[in-house]
């Protein structure tokens, strides 16, 4: 091959190394960037004055004083709404009956929103539920919901060849001339004084307890529950993939038994995560009923056993990297394998070690099917360090899936499922920074 | 070529062929105190890889508190020697041995020999210079504290002895907590001279202690040697002729796998008695 065939093919392999890199680069942004705004968005939104009382209310934060006053400035909105709607009900019950019935539920309609947006209406039955409690906390919840007062939903089937379209009908004209008509403007134009919107920093959503299913509140018992299995998986798993790992390097002789140890631990590395949480179900749970039922000991040690082959590899990796020498001149010292080993071997080896323990940690936090059989419930209280032999725990990775597809208002709380997410990537990556870090610290430490 | 009486009856003794079991001694003006015994002994003694005989039926005694020093071509089966000496080649598991070596009267490769006590008695320093990534003070206490030494009083007086045995204290002892690998290859390589020494061996097996130096840390070895002869016994596998004439008493030539010739070093360098001796010191093949 001549110079400049050669130079030819450098040079397009390098277009076209730092096109995917590029092309890899821009596909993370359009999954981060989304993530990243809306996992902020459950931290600092506009809050309304519904998300300060409850916040008062269920958590005792906030200043009493602010809040009465807000409220008392708020009020005198909310009277008019409700007066209107008093008005607009001494006129239906002097409408006929026919057309009584048909602005009646037309009416109902109405009041739910109101409800949804505000809070309970005079009149209303006190709700059981927390989430008929309180109006909007949020304003882009709040101006959603205001949209859907302002305008009904339709949808034209007239083209059989088309899909439905959507489109809107001003609500206004269902109820022009009645005593009702006046609120849709009047809600337009005051709604932000009757809730009186702030930006707020909600830290409470990572710290606090979820309330109502997540409706509102915050997300630690996930973040815990996601903390306790991860540790617990590294608790068992950590300890014997390193003593397996010694074992394999420095003291298994080569034969058939060995051979076959390493394979099945390769395979091991293989099986898909969802053949753990079974074997899991089946085995710690079912066979040797380590509880009774789903608790966080049963998830960590499926966690384990699927962290397990990593842990082994990285560490046989990193003791087999080890110069040969140091072991030599240990050994020429008259030190005992096991002592060689210890002082020696294992210090060289441990940023290699540390390294893939850490990944594997990220790795067992963000593992979904695993726990889904052992250890996972979808709403759960925050438990304590006592109950983990025990009792299940609500964990990030499964409850991000749970919020996005099982939850019944999954759509209203798509902030919680975008501040789980980032919550998680933010854990799996700040985990992930610190073993490059202990690793650059104990590998500057070796070299001098 | 003339030779004494002395340097006669040592040349007798120590072809591979004779009996060697009588001892051999340098000059009265080369001689050390209390040298001269036979220290380490070989018997018939062969070392296989698999089914590869690297050494062949050696019969050597080495003598204490002399230098000598191990020539040959590569694959000559030089190192594999030294290394049989403290059992580092245990850690091949196709390496074997028959017949005997006597170390101390005792014997290296026997059924109950721990080969732990042995390498205590036996120190080695390596072709690279090997310091483990301590600091230096931990690298020279590292031995003694595997052999129970805590004190710490104790442990500063011995790295301070084995580092001036050395000839490394004056310029350590102001950084004696820094990383070892931060020191140059000669000083690193001193340091797993001193690091040996501090367990106190009667041996000491340096396996071409200088290949991985340049001129100057080499002649700073080569001076250490000379100091610690009378003192330990030494064994020197080296590549380099000159340096084996310099610094060694005595000379093995192996040649694939066998012993052609050991006999005091002046005479094998200026009188071999075998002509693959010669044509490898007159640099006809190497």
């Amino acid at each position: 091959m001549n110079l400049g065939t050669r130079k030819i093919l450098d040079r397009s392999f390098t277009a076209v190394g730092i096109t995917s890199i590029t092309l890899m680069a821009l596909a993370l942004l359009v999954v981060v960037v989304p993530i990243f705004k809306g996992g902020i968005g459950a931290i600092y939104f506009k809050g309304t004055i519904e998300h300060r009382k409850l916040q008062y209310n269920e958590f005792g934060k906030g200043n009493r004083l602010v809040l009465d006053r807000q409220i008392a400035e708020s009020e005198p909105y909310r009277e008019e709404v409700y007066r209107m709607l008093d008005a607009f009900e001494a006129e239906m019950e002097s409408m006929e009956p026919g057309e009584k019935r048909n602005y009646s539920s037309k009416y109902k309609k109405v009041r739910d929103i109101l409800s949804h947006l505000l809070g309970p209406l005079p009149g209303d039955q006190e709700p059981i539920l927390l989430r008929y409690q309180y109006g909007n906390t949020r304003w882009e919840q709040a101006e959603e919901g205001l949209h859907k007062l302002m305008f009904v939903t339709k949808w034209d089937y007239s083209n059989p060849n088309e899909m439905a379209k959507q489109y809107f009908v001003p609500r206004a004209d269902e109820f022009s001339g009645t005593a009702l008509a006046a609120l849709f403007p009047y809600m337009e134009s005051s709604l932000e004084k009757m809730l009186l919107p702030e930006q707020t920093f909600y830290w409470g959503f990572l710290t606090e307890r979820s309330l109502d299913a997540h409706i509102f509140g915050g997300i630690w018992a996930e973040i815990q529950g996601t903390f306790f299995l991860a540790v617990g998986a590294m608790l068992f798993a950590f300890p014997l993939g390193v003593i397996a790992a010694i074992y394999f390097t420095e003291y298994a002789k080569d034969n058939f038994f060995t051979s076959i140890l390493r394979s099945a631990n390769s395979t091991l590395a293989g099986v898909p995560s969802i053949v753990f949480g079974l074997f899991g179900l089946a085995f710690f749970i079912n066979t040797i009923k380590v509880s009774d039922s789903k608790s966080v000991l049963a998830g960590s040690l499926t966690l384990a056993i699927m962290i397990l082959p990593t842990i082994i590899r990285a560490a046989e990796e990193a003791i087999l990297a080890v110069p040969k020498t140091y072991k030599e001149a240990s050994l020429g010292l008259g030190s005992t394998k096991w002592r060689t080993i210890v002082t020696v071997i294992l210090p060289a080896a441990l940023p290699g070690i540390i390294t893939g323990g850490i990944i594997s940690l990220g790795r067992a936090a963000g593992e979904t099917a695993p726990i889904i059989f052992t250890a996972a419930v979808s709403v759960g209280a925050t438990i304590g360090l006592a109950d983990v032999f025990t009792q299940p725990t609500p964990a990030l990775s499964w409850n991000i899936y749970n919020l996005a597809s099982e939850h019944e208002a999954a759509n209203e709380i798509r902030h919680v499922q975008y501040g789980m997410v980032l919550a998680l990537i933010s854990i799996v990556l700040l985990l992930n920074l610190s073993a490059i870090l202990l690793r650059a610290r104990i590998s500057k430490k070796l070299k001098g | 070529m003339q030779m004494t009486a002395e340097e006669k009856d040592a040349s007798k003794v120590a072809s591979k062929s004779g009996a060697t079991r009588d001892i051999f001694l340098p000059p009265e003006r080369e001689r050390v105190k209390d040298g001269g015994k036979p220290h380490v002994m070989a018997k018939n003694f062969s070392i296989f890889y698999g089914d590869f005989e690297a050494v062949k039926k050696v019969d050597a005694d080495i003598l204490s508190k002399y230098v000598t020093a191990i020539i040959g071509p590569s694959g000559c089966g030089k190192s594999t020697f030294l290394r049989a000496i403290n059992r580092m080649n245990d850690l091949i598991p196709s390496c074997y041995t028959t017949g005997t070596l006597m170390f101390d009267g005792e014997d290296v490769y026997g059924r109950y020999t721990d080969e732990v006590q042995l390498r205590k008695k036996i120190g080695m320093v390596f072709q690279k210079p090997n310091p483990f990534p301590k600091s230096i003070f931990d690298n020279i206490a590292y031995g003694p504290r595997l052999h129970g030494v805590k004190d710490k009083k104790m442990l500063e007086g011995i790295v301070e002895k084995s580092l001036r045995k050395a000839a490394l204290w004056d310029e350590v002892k102001d950084r004696l907590e820094r990383n070892a690998l931060g020191l140059s290859g000669g000083q690193q390589q001193r340091l797993c001279v001193a690091r040996t020494l501090a367990v106190e061996p009667e041996i000491l097996l340096l396996d071409e202690p200088t290949s991985a130096l340049d001129p100057k840390a080499t002649a700073k070895i080569e001076d250490l040697i000379e100091e610690l002869r009378g003192s330990y016994t030494i064994l020197i596998v080296t590549h380099n002729m000159q340096q084996a004439s310099r610094v060694s008493d005595y000379t093995m030539f192996y040649y694939e796998g066998d012993l052609v010739e050991y006999a005091p070093t002046k005479q094998l360098f200026t009188n071999p008695r075998d002509q693959v001796t010669e044509d490898y010191i007159t640099g006809r093949f190497s």
